[in-house]
């Protein structure tokens, strides 16, 4: 009784067939490469976009946790603050997978100019640590960043400064309300005019230096939030659970994808679009598998029957088509794995939508793409495309082995 | 394995509305290093009895014993094994492997029944340099004439020293000459290691090889009778 499968007869006899037609075999495996290319290319300017959204969501919201008052999300007003961090807070915050942490003043006010009024989210920022989480620096067109967190200048968005008809170096008034309810409102010079990726932004976001409104607020140092942001926003799991327990139960400590619901489904809706993509991509591809693999077997039904009838097991018939299945979509993953990242590596500058950009800010992305090519989403594509390529081969060489090796002798 | 036993073996065939005889009560006992000939006119039944004793095929009653295994209760798979370890077999034609060179289709068997490579390798060379193809062995079988893709099958047949070899018109599509030459190769292994050789033919030449010359029509065994084979080189 035989007990081992001898592998190296049945590799080669998979092998030899494979390319016995060499056209039909070339032609399937340029179907595979290019399927398996679009996967992993498409998938990549998906989740560069994706990932653009997320990033410069979270880099609005900002931080990947942020720290407030429990009744803060619901009423954003002064009197929701909370303290500065205290020691064992502060201890969590020294977690090595936390980046960058900064506190914030956040509150709702009214900023006038000579010609017009608006309603705003007026920000307090200390600008070094708010260059590494939120705001950045870069995005300022005009003028300059605020200098540490007594600046009194202020910082506005280009689309606020047209519809208030001011300019650089102007002066504007800010308007709010203190602890005590009462009119809090003072003089501020525009010193920085600011482009943001997002037009909403730049419409109804102002910046000043923390400190300088926690003196016009009358806070003292009391804050609004404290932002938190790790290397990846996809694994803060490791720092946010020991955070919230620092924190205690008189914060309430969210992560990104609680702050922003919206965002937090993008993530998991794209991880299953990538799936389905490929899975779509991989049932068009199938039939040319599967249609390859029954010709395969259809031109060599006698010679199936000669190694039966020489004692070949018909469970190493099925192997042997398998294997032939098997080598095909291996070559063909190579092939598009090494085409997806040979086209993707000259795009890594970034691909220029700006014609489309317009819907596209919409949605959060900005007018430059850049693809984000990851192991993971090759690795997932080559994973299914292995084990569905084996799935839908099992019919033909089912089939195979099922042969009567009487009958298949007798076929021409 | 020690002999081949057919008690009543009964198959048919359906071609269309039609139902014809393979087999119609076929009874026969072939014992260790035997060499018999099945003989008969095209549809006689040969090929039928030669497929059934192989355990190709399955007659629809009817019992077959090779020793004390009864074929008919041997799955696929076993079937397979059994053949791979104790049989031998030659067909008319296109038997060969197309892309396995002539040795690796000698070592196909061997390979499959997991011989290690090294023996494999002396055995296929030593038989295929017995069969007069030295040189020719890395030749496809695309590369080679008729007659020689035969002494290829032939060697693949017995390389691995089967208690039987089943030969369906081993010699249909070859000259006189390669003929005999095969039939006196038969015959040589038959008496040198005592090869049970069952050989399915209508050719009177190859008959004449025969201890044992049975003859059948219509799926019935009409005769059965001993001779003195003519004597080889």
């Amino acid at each position: 009784m035989l007990t081992t499968l001898p592998f190296k007869i049945i590799f080669t006899l998979a092998w030899r067939n494979l390319w016995r037609n060499h056209r039909r075999t070339l032609i399937m495996l340029a179907a595979i490469t290019v399927g398996v290319w679009a996967m992993i290319f498409m998938t990549a300017l998906m989740r560069g976009m994706v990932d653009d959204m997320l990033d410069n969501g979270i880099r609005n919201l900002p931080g990947e946790v942020q720290i407030n008052h429990p009744q803060y999300r619901d009423d954003p007003n002064i009197n929701n603050s909370i303290t500065m961090p205290d020691s064992q807070l502060r201890q969590a915050l020294q977690n090595s997978n936390i980046s960058a942490w900064t506190s914030r003043v956040r509150v709702p006010a009214v900023i006038s100019s000579e010609r017009d009024n608006r309603g705003v989210t007026l920000i307090g920022i200390n600008p070094a640590n708010e260059a590494r989480i939120g705001f950045d620096p870069g995005s300022i067109i005009e003028g300059r960043f605020l200098g540490d967190a007594n600046d009194n200048g202020l910082i506005i968005g280009a689309k606020m400064l047209e519809r208030l008809e001011t300019r650089l170096g102007k002066r504007v008034v800010i308007m709010s309300q203190d602890p005590d309810n009462n009119i809090a409102e003072r003089g501020f010079r525009v010193i920085g005019i600011y482009k943001a990726k997002l037009a909403s932004l730049e419409e109804n976001t102002v910046y000043a230096g923390i400190e300088t409104l926690q003196k016009l607020l009358k806070l003292d140092d009391k804050i609004s939030q404290i932002a938190i942001t790790g290397d990846n926003y996809r694994h803060i799991k490791s720092w946010y659970e020991p955070l919230r327990i620092a924190a205690g139960d008189n914060l309430q400590v969210l992560p990104w994808y609680e702050t922003d619901t919206y965002l937090g489904s993008m993530l998991a809706m794209m991880d299953g679009f990538v799936l389905v993509w490929i899975i779509v991509i991989f049932l068009t591809l199938s039939f040319g598998l599967v249609n390859t693999l029954v010709m395969a077997v259809f031109e060599r039904i006698r010679e199936i029957g000669l190694m039966q009838a020489l004692g070949m097991r018909p469970s190493m018939i099925l192997y042997q088509i398998l294997t032939e299945s098997f080598l095909l979509l291996v070559i063909g993953l190579i092939l598009g794995n090494a085409l997806a990242v040979i086209s993707i590596i000259p795009l890594q500058d970034g691909i220029d939508i700006s014609s489309v950009a317009k819907g596209m800010e919409m949605m959060g992305t900005s007018s430059i793409l850049y693809p984000a090519l990851k192991l993971n989403d090759m690795l997932l594509a080559s994973i299914i495309v292995i084990f569905l390529g084996l799935l839908t081969s099992i019919l033909p060489a089912w089939h195979a082995a099922s042969f009567d090796p009487v009958e298949a002798l007798g076929k021409d | 394995m020690s002999s081949i036993t057919c008690k009543h073996l009964y198959k048919t065939f359906q071609q269309g509305d039609e139902t014809i005889t393979g087999l119609d009560d076929v009874s026969i006992r072939i014992d260790k290093g035997d060499f018999v000939c099945l003989s008969g006119p095209s549809g006689s039944g040969k090929t039928t009895l030669l497929n059934a004793m192989g355990g190709l095929d399955s007659p629809d009653s009817g019992q077959i014993f090779i020793g004390d295994i009864e074929l008919n209760k041997l799955s696929k798979g076993q079937l397979a094994d059994m053949r791979l370890a104790h049989i031998g077999f030659v067909f008319q034609s296109y038997n060969l492997i197309p892309v396995l060179s002539a040795r690796e289709n000698v070592e196909f068997i061997m390979q499959v029944s997991g011989m290690p490579e090294k023996e494999r390798t002396e055995r296929s060379y030593k038989i295929l340099k017995e069969v007069g193809l030295q040189g020719m062995e890395n030749r496809l079988p695309s590369q080679l004439s008729g007659g020689q893709q035969q002494r290829v099958a032939v060697a693949r047949a017995i390389v691995s020293q089967p208690a039987l070899i089943l030969a369906d018109e081993p010699t249909a599509n070859l000259d006189s000459i390669t003929s005999g030459q095969l039939m006196g190769l038969f015959v040589e292994l038959n008496l040198r290691h005592n090869i049970t050789f069952v050989i399915a033919t209508h050719d009177v030449h190859v008959m004449k090889y025969a201890k044992r010359l049975v003859k059948m029509q219509d799926g019935r065994i009409i005769s059965d009778e001993t001779q003195l084979p003519i004597k080889t080189e």
